[in-house]
């Protein structure tokens, strides 16, 4: 059973990380424009230049 | 750009020294792909000045960085240069909707994370775990379960207790008890090492509640955002000369008597005013609903919100903002914006009856138990359970998430609806009472016929009438994009103002000008190689118009007209539809007219554009405004529809209903539930595992059910 000691943290701990992964996801804005963000591969980058 | 040359040897890819940028934002009405976006990101980024730009395409924005010299309207200009119509986008009125989603988010978020990691350790508890192994779940559980419920929890612990503080009760109530009491015996539980631990029920039932309340939050920011993207074309400022006969902008509500302002064609009137100098015809129907345009010589006095037809004109201003004639507007709509104020919510009328019935029945388990000699200690646990399996899972998911469904299905046919509250009072709107100017009709001058021209005029007018903001060329190039028309290429074209257009086509002149004849009635020429053709102008009824009245009928309600413009007029319109009909009314008229039928126990749906319908919509039971409307308009109504159709209208009270049948069905699921759970819980049966599955199974269920309406709406 020493193994859940290891394992619980563990688990807790990359759950941890993900819910941090997506507060900051949110805090820098990347939900703000979800159309524009599928939109923009289609730009062709070459014409540009 | 730079005064001094850049030696040769430094590389052309060195930036221009940074200057102090400032940060302009504009509303691009038009953006709705990848091209659109490249287009204009690269096009700004070629402008003087323009440090960067970037395109939100789901807000229709562009956030422009720019250096302090570049003003707004070059940066219009510049956009409009590139293809698109551009507004300055007002200071983020929506800023406060955001951020309350964004806490919904954030609080969904941790719920999720602590209901996943919680059900861990239960289903393990509940997979059977020796004494020890529990105690130590349960402790973990419970150091996981108590910050998320502290977290996530507040929502609704903060609504319930405004509730409570003015002595009402809803649905926030029963969630808030249910929640706190769980966790407060999870924890006695823990502590004295205890069988049963309802963490992992306190923290689902959060999620879930969570999930109903953040998905109608995201409905009403999408609205929100789709109608600001719509806002902004009145008047919101002008064009103010100053001494050195220089224009500059100024904000509507820094506009002060005295000024003189600069009112180009198509644009509207920021402050009421006397015309100085330039004839021209001005366009009252936002602020009267007379159809109508009048020609206004100087000498004039001419409203905010009207709209300038003709030549460019200069005004000098006489009331401004508090004092025109639209505060009166303004002051009418606060007050009639008051009595809706009072509506409650279907989820709120359930919880006045649910909530005691609740509470009356855990206290009863709680009672009885006593007396049945179980002790404190059990008899708590009972009722605690009776309070889980009946705290209203489904009923808050219910209500939500079939309207976020229906609005989701009215937006992709082209009818925002603000709220749920919107969909709730359309379901039971039995009279429909439409404004004429701008509803029934498009609200723009369009060619009465195009027959007289071939199809090289055709052509050609296009390719003129395309290059001018003029509203008689927008909508005569309208007319004829409608036709399939191709625009004809148009060499050397010059726009003068007050004047038209004029150009060369295959060694022809051409030209596309007012018309000659000094009359009231709108028209304008076209003259190819010295032909003139004269183009009469109307405001044609929308196309679906009589469809959209026989649709409101199958539904069982009656449509009348309430306009401002004048009887002959309005007469017209009516035996042509077959409508009763009641002309010239002024806003006050409207919103007397509604209350008169509110009295009687009618509940009218008022479709409405002008400013003059502002209070009607604001007073009415219900309204839906056009996206051509205007701002306070728009403001005032629960739902705005965009294009030229007016079908949606009756698609909107369809779906409407058919989401209020369906919200019916989720609480009747949620009540058949609770008769088949309570006995057990009140016996004594309800384990944690049992409320899991029930909370669970309920929701998804209901969730299901209301998927079923993104078909129901999908069909006409």
């Amino acid at each position: 059973m020493t193994i859940l000691g290891f394992m619980i943290p563990l688990s807790l701990g990359m759950g941890l990380v993900a819910l941090a992964a997506f507060f900051w996801s949110m805090r820098s804005g990347q939900y703000e424009d979800m159309d524009g963000a599928a939109n923009r591969i289609l730009i062709d980058e070459d014409s540009a230049r | 750009m730079n005064a001094i040359t850049p030696p040769p040897m430094v590389p052309p890819t060195v930036p221009v020294p940074t200057q102090p940028t400032v940060d302009s934002r504009f509303t691009v009405p038009g953006i709705h792909c990848a091209g659109c976006i490249g287009k204009i990101e690269r096009g700004l980024a070629l402008v003087p000045g323009v440090a960067s730009a970037r395109v939100n395409l789901s807000a229709k924005r562009v956030a422009v960085s720019h250096a302090a010299t570049l003003d707004g309207d070059a940066l219009i200009e510049e956009i409009r240069k590139l293809g698109f119509e551009a507004e300055r986008a007002a200071d983020n009125p929506l800023a406060r909707d955001d951020a309350e989603t964004k806490r919904l988010i954030r609080a969904l978020a941790v719920a999720g994370f602590g209901m996943m990691n919680v059900m861990l350790f239960s289903v393990s508890i509940w997979s059977g775990t020796d004494a020890v192994t529990r105690g130590m779940f349960h402790w973990i559980s419970a150091l996981i379960g108590i910050p998320v419920v502290a977290y996530s929890g507040r929502p609704f612990f903060a609504s319930a207790w405004m509730a409570l503080k003015y002595r009402r009760t809803n649905m926030d109530v029963p969630i808030s008890i249910g929640v706190i009491l769980a966790t407060a015996m999870s924890l006695y539980e823990t502590l004295t090492g205890g069988e049963h631990a309802y963490f992992d029920g306190a923290v689902m039932l959060l999620f879930f509640l969570l999930a109903g309340r953040t998905l109608d939050a995201m409905m009403r920011g999408r609205a929100r955002s789709g109608i600001a993207a719509l806002l902004g074309r009145m008047g919101r400022g002008a064009q103010v000369l100053g001494e050195d006969s220089t224009a500059r902008y100024v904000e509507a509500e820094k506009v002060r008597p005295g000024m003189v302002m600069l009112v180009a064609a198509g644009e509207a009137l920021a402050a009421d005013g006397e015309i100085v100098e330039g004839r021209t015809t001005v366009d009252a129907s936002m602020l009267t609903g007379e159809s109508d345009p009048r020609p206004a010589v100087p000498g004039d006095l001419i409203h905010a919100g009207m709209i300038n037809l003709g030549d460019p004109v200069r005004v000098r201003v006489t009331a401004a903002a508090q004092d025109t004639a639209l505060a009166d507007i303004a002051r009418l709509m606060d007050e009639a914006g008051q009595s809706r104020s009072r509506y409650v919510r279907v989820a709120d009328r359930a919880a006045r009856l649910y909530a005691p019935a609740v509470h009356t029945l855990a206290f009863l388990s709680f009672c009885g138990w006593m007396l049945a000699g179980a002790g404190v200690y059990k008899a708590l646990t009972i009722a605690t359970a009776v309070l889980i399996i009946t705290c209203p899972c489904a009923l808050g998911l219910a209500v939500p998430a079939a309207q976020v469904v229906a609005a989701g299905a009215l937006m992709r046919r082209g009818l925002l609806i603000k709220d749920g509250s919107a969909l709730e009072r359309l379901a039971e709107a039995d009279e429909v009472l439409l404004d004429k100017t701008g509803t029934l009709t498009l609200g723009e001058p369009r060619p009465i016929t195009l027959a007289m021209l071939g199809p090289r005029s055709r052509a050609i007018a296009l390719g003129l009438a395309q290059a001018s903001r003029h509203p008689l060329s927008r909508g005569l190039a309208r007319a004829l994009r409608e036709e399939g028309v191709e625009p004809a290429a148009i060499e050397g074209i010059s726009e003068q103002a007050g004047s038209g257009m004029t150009g060369r086509c295959d060694g022809a002149e051409v030209a596309l000008l007012r018309s000659m004849v000094d009359s009231a009635a709108l028209s304008a020429d076209l003259l190819i190689d010295g032909t003139r053709t004269r183009i009469a102008f109307a405001d044609p009824l929308r196309p679906d118009v009589r469809e959209t009245i026989a649709a409101l009928h199958w539904q069982a309600l009656p449509v009348a007209i309430a306009s401002g413009d004048r009887v002959e007029a309005v007469g017209a319109v009516a035996r042509q539809l077959g409508l009763f009909a009641t002309a010239a009314m002024r806003p006050a008229d409207k919103l007397a007219l509604l209350e008169r039928r509110a009295a009687v126990g009618h509940k009218v749906l008022m479709v409405g554009d002008g400013l003059n319908d502002g209070p009607a919509l604001a007073g009415a039971h219900v309204s839906i405004a056009p996206g051509g409307a205007s701002d306070v308009s728009q403001q005032a109504a629960d739902a705005v529809f965009v294009g030229e159709r007016l079908m949606p209208v009756a698609t909107a009270v369809r779906v409407a209903r058919a989401t209020m049948r369906v919200v019916r069905q989720n609480f009747a699921t949620a009540v058949i539930y609770n008769v088949l759970a309570v006995p057990l819980a009140i016996m004594g049966y309800v384990t944690p595992l049992v409320a899991a599955l029930a909370m669970s199974g309920s929701s998804l269920l209901v969730v299901g059910n209301s998927l079923r309406l993104a078909r129901a709406a999908g069909k006409d």
